[in-house]
């Protein structure tokens, strides 16, 4: 299970590259793998704002639907297009298949580190 | 054995004993004693099917049947030709479940992909669902379709089908939305009035083409003040003008909806219909109900599935943007059929023979003193006439030939001629309201 | 297979219609068509073969066990299908005036009757076309009574985490905001929950019973009681009372307004998806706002409106009519009975053979089993089972509902089973438990037999291809 070290990872399997002002976000792989294939993903709009600790949009696989959480509280700044034609990057790139960029932030969930995250998978799976 | 079941009662027995049970009421312990029925319910008693036959044929009997029918007004009486009736009748098409295990369902699933193309055609449309209950139905969820953040006021023209205004209004009693009704007088869409009640926050405007009284509205024109409010435009149409008038995609329509009953299924006393739903492609995932898509199989092989389920109820649940669980599957099956059978060229002559049949009619009925066309513009399968006798007057001297006239509106009379109608049967109908109207 | 687009060649057709009578008339070029539909062209014998090479490809319950969970797919009587072909029927226009559809009236009441005494019920509207619009109309009765007594607080409705995804889709249509009320380990309502949640904030609960664990709530009697007593009302949904039809009424047990399904519990057939009917019935006090129709001025002046056009599926209901007169006050019991028996009956058998109920005990008419512990074992989950029934040419049960138990497979027989066909399929699926045991791979390839094999669904649903396009 791929968990970078320098991100932080929120409870809901979100994870989150912090840059300057702006917070990255997107899907961890043991969240992928969890969901299986994904054929389509819901995300807000640049310019809408988000809540930490709330849902800000879903994805879907062939039988289910999954509600995404964003970690961070702010305005959306930009939101990853590639994805709409080609969802099943989140299944192969987790990493690089980000989903929104969040500006303005002014709050944050409890973010956990790399060590923390694996710890709280193996927890889960008991 | 009355009951449908094939076991005996000393099968059953033996079923009991295999369970450790002496009797059938053994098996309901879980239902308390006070709820309990210890007689049967008083219903009638069980009858052989020959009686059950004689009983059902003497209600039917109690129904008029009418050689010739002027009245459309939402259900029309088009010719039905033979093969519809027998293809659809196939014992496995009728008593088929949905079809989730597509491994043994690519028959109803290769019907409804076809369905889904030949409403695009029809239409002009991108896609189309596996359609809905009804067109009243298939107008509610449209409008349902269109809301987002931000727009959530739907316009609706006064000249549409009252019993679609009502099911769209009992709709958005359920979802809050806010319904404006565009005046209509003359009959015809008010295009400035309906302009001054666009605003940031509509969704959609709905109007029918042709509309309640066969009156063609100025579409191009609402599609453009539409758009530029950023709304969408949802047309309702009759399809079976649809081999001939211009299609909904040509009016700049967003979304096309309609009743597809004209499509081979009989009128019923209203029921079972068809409600057809087709959008452009940009609103695909917005469509409520079933879809069926093409894929392959692991071996390459061509293959058809629901798909896009992650709309649906089954899978959202309250997320879900409708609740619609089912299609009207095997009458969507018989329109296909239909379309089948007639062809563009068939469907071309049921369009040019309406249109000119209801003309003739029309000025037929003119040429009677007294008797004029209530609206001016022009018009499709339907009209409305006044007359110089109280409409009920015209429509019980028709009853005693077995002719159904026209709809009675607003102390007018909605008339319906189709391709069916022979020349004949429409003299007979005129030569009847003529005496009646004489003065 | 083709596809009747690629049996298409330009210039066939039928003579289906005379020509014209009546002198021609010119459509203005501004309303006409600019592209023609491309509609398929073809001759009627080649139609005819098309529809039956996909009839061949289609399985019915004329072809094969049926038992899909909450679907009731028991036989359907073809005395109904010419019942409502006649053309005292078929030909009535839904706006003649009244007293030419004397015939259509008396079916609607007299089908109206028999279903209210059955149920419980005061009065009944069969507008609504299928189950889940029979839900709908029914919550909009619950908004409107509500409302009406200007108890504008209550904006909740209860649904159980069991219930068929429709119940809190039908209610977030309606307006109302859903909670889920938690299951007991034993699948029913978990009575501490519900006397917690439900309060002044409350409309109703939304339940069926039996449940879509195939049990019976004992405690009915008290959950009414404790939604009444907060002041809501409580919803039926018939989608299961082929258990107990004419052994108890929803009625009796607190009820105060219900759908029924005429295309499961009275053998109207299914069609492929439709059409059904989903008439909603109700006790006095919900009467008035029943729904009715704008054109023939029907409906209550405190009537919710309309949920289609019309009067409902008409020809539906009249097969729903054809074989409750058949059925009769002893049939209706006779057939919930032995629809129970059967189900008991299947599961005893199948336990025995290696299979794990999910729930211990009598059953209603349906039941469900758990292969959960079998995919961990063997690798073999209830998919791979569902798909090595189709080999065998049996429909599979319902798969992964309720979401409740893992690795569900939910079965229904139904009434219209023979003990010998539920031996055949006691058999058959004991041999696919063993082949999971010894030969994993091979169930997990099914099926193998069928026209395909396991479609891609993920490729439909990323690039969805819903039409024919032309090259």
């Amino acid at each position: 299970m791929n968990i970078p070290n320098e991100l932080r990872y929120s409870k809901t399997h979100e994870w989150v590259r912090l840059e300057e002002s702006t917070a990255v976000i997107g899907l961890t792989d043991h969240a992928q793998s969890q969901l299986g294939d994904l054929v389509f993903v819901n995300l807000p709009a640049p310019g809408d704002a988000v809540t930490a600790g709330e849902p800000m949009g879903d994805v879907e696989s062939v039988k289910a639907v999954s509600d995404v959480y964003c970690p961070v509280t702010g305005l959306v700044s930009a939101v990853n297009t590639e994805l709409e034609d080609s969802p099943q990057l989140i299944n192969e790139q987790p990493y690089e298949a980000w989903l929104i960029r969040v500006e303005k932030i002014s709050g944050t969930e409890e973010l956990l580190t790399a060590a923390e995250y694996e710890a709280l998978i193996a927890s889960e799976q008991e | 054995m009355g009951s449908f079941l094939p076991s005996t009662a000393a099968e059953r027995r033996e079923m009991l004993a295999f369970l450790g049970l002496r009797s059938a009421d053994e098996l309901y312990a879980a239902v308390p004693p006070e709820v309990f029925l210890s007689q049967p319910p008083d219903l009638p008693p069980p009858k052989a099917e020959l009686e059950v036959r004689r009983t059902m044929e003497g209600l039917a009997a109690r129904n008029k049947v009418f050689r010739t029918i002027l009245r459309g007004a939402g259900a029309y009486d088009h010719y039905i030709p033979a093969a519809v009736g027998r293809i659809a009748s196939k014992e496995s098409f009728v008593t088929a479940y949905t079809p989730y295990q597509a491994e043994i369902s690519q028959g109803v699933l290769q019907a409804i992909f076809e369905y889904q193309t030949m409403i695009c055609e029809l239409t002009g449309m991108d896609v189309s669902n596996a359609s809905v209950y009804d067109g009243a139905a298939a107008a509610a969820e449209a409008v349902a379709m269109t809301r987002e953040r931000g727009r959530s006021a739907a316009v609706v023209s006064a000249a549409i089908h009252p019993d679609v205004l009502a099911t769209i209004r009992t709709y958005c009693f359920g979802s809050d939305t806010d319904l404006i009704v565009a005046p209509a007088p003359g009959g015809i869409t008010d295009l400035s009035a309906l302009k001054g009640l666009l605003t940031g926050k509509t969704a959609c405007v709905y109007v029918q083409q042709p509309n309640f009284f066969g009156l063609i509205e100025p579409c191009d024109a609402i599609a453009e003040a539409v758009h530029e409010a950023g709304a969408k435009l949802i047309l309702g149409v009759v399809p079976s003008t649809l081999g001939v008038l211009k299609s909904p995609r040509e009016w700049g329509a967003d979304i096309a909806v309609g009743e597809g009953q004209p499509l081979g299924l009989p009128l019923g006393w209203g029921g079972p219909y068809l409600g057809f739903m087709a959008a452009t492609s940009a609103l695909m995932r917005r469509l409520p109900g079933r879809i069926v898509g093409q894929t392959t199989d692991k071996n390459g092989e061509r293959a058809f599935v629901l798909t896009l389920q992650a709309r649906e109820q089954h899978i959202r649940r309250e997320k879900a943007s409708s609740n619609i669980c089912s299609n009207q599957a095997l009458c969507a099956l018989t329109a296909s059929v239909y379309l089948s059978m007639m062809g563009p060229e068939g469907l071309r002559q049921v369009g040019g023979q309406c249109y000119a049949k209801a003309h003739w009619f029309a000025d037929e009925l003119c040429k009677l003193k007294g008797v004029k066309r209530r609206h001016s513009g022009e018009f499709f399968l339907e009209f409305v006439t006044d007359l110089p006798v109280p409409p009920e007057r015209v429509l019980s001297a028709l009853e005693q030939k077995n002719i159904l006239g026209g709809l009675p509106v607003e102390g007018g009379i909605l008339w319906c001629v189709t391709e069916k109608h022979t020349r004949r049967q429409l003299e007979e109908a005129l030569a009847v309201i003529g005496e009646v109207c004489l003065p | 297979m083709k596809l009747i687009f690629e049996r298409s060649v330009e210039g066939r057709g039928n003579s289906l219609l005379p020509p014209l009578d009546v002198p021609a008339a010119g459509i203005p070029e501004s309303l006409r068509r600019q592209t023609p539909p491309r509609l398929p062209q073809l001759s009627e014998s080649e139609t005819s073969r098309h529809y039956a090479a996909l009839e061949r490809r289609t399985f019915g319950v004329c072809d094969g066990f049926y038992p899909l969970g909450s679907c009731t797919m028991k036989y359907n009587p073809k005395l109904s299908e010419e019942m409502a072909a006649l053309p005292g029927f078929t030909d009535i226009h839904p706006l003649q005036p009244g007293h030419t559809v004397e015939g259509c009236r008396a079916v609607y009441d007299l089908c109206g009757s028999l279903l209210c005494t059955l149920t419980g019920m005061d009065a009944m509207s069969f507008q609504p076309a299928a189950g889940a619009h029979g839900e709908f109309a029914g919550l909009l009765l619950i908004k409107a009574y509500h409302k009406a007594r200007g108890d504008s607080g209550r904006t909740r409705i209860l649904v159980p985490d069991s219930a068929h995804g429709t119940n809190p889709a039908s209610a977030a249509m309606a307006g109302y905001t859903v909670v889920t009320i938690p299951s007991t380990a034993e699948g029913l309502v978990d009575l501490d929950a519900l006397r917690k949640t439900a309060g002044e904030d409350t409309a109703g609960l939304m339940l069926t019973n039996p449940n879509t664990v195939g049990l019976f709530e004992p405690n009915i009697l008290e959950v009414t009681r404790i939604i009444h007593d907060a002041g809501g009302l409580v919803y039926y949904d018939g989608a299961n009372l082929n258990a107990i039809m004419g052994v108890t009424r929803p009625g009796d047990m607190g009820f105060d307004v219900l759908h029924l399904n005429l295309h499961k519990t009275f053998a109207t057939p299914h069609g492929g998806g439709g059409p059904g009917s989903g008439p909603v019935g109700c006790k006095a006090h919900l009467a008035p706002y029943l729904p009715g129709c704008a054109l023939t001025g029907e409906g209550g002046r405190e009537s919710i409106g309309q949920v289609k056009a019309f009067h409902g599926n008409f020809l539906v209901v009249v097969k729903a009519l054809t074989y409750l007169l058949s059925l009769g006050a002893q049939g209706v019991r006779e057939a919930a009975e032995a629809a129970v028996l059967n189900a008991n009956y299947l599961k005893k058998k199948l336990a025995d053979r290696g299979y794990i109920p999910a729930y211990g005990g009598l059953c209603m008419h349906e039941f469900v089993l758990t292969v959960e512990e079998l995919k961990k074992r063997t690798g073999v989950s209830a998919l791979d089972l569902a798909k090595g029934m189709l080999d065998r040419g049996m429909h599979p049960p319902t798969m992964y509902f309720p979401l409740i138990v893992h690795e569900a497979l939910m079965f229904e027989p139904t009434e219209t089973e023979s003990p010998e066909t539920l031996e055949l399929v006691c058999d058959v699926l004991s041999d696919l438990l063993r082949q999971a045991e010894t030969d994993p791979e091979h169930v997990r390839s099914a099926p193998l037999k069928t026209v395909i094999g396991r479609p891609d669904e993920t490729a439909a649903a990323r690039r969805p291809t819903v039409r024919y396009e032309w090259g």
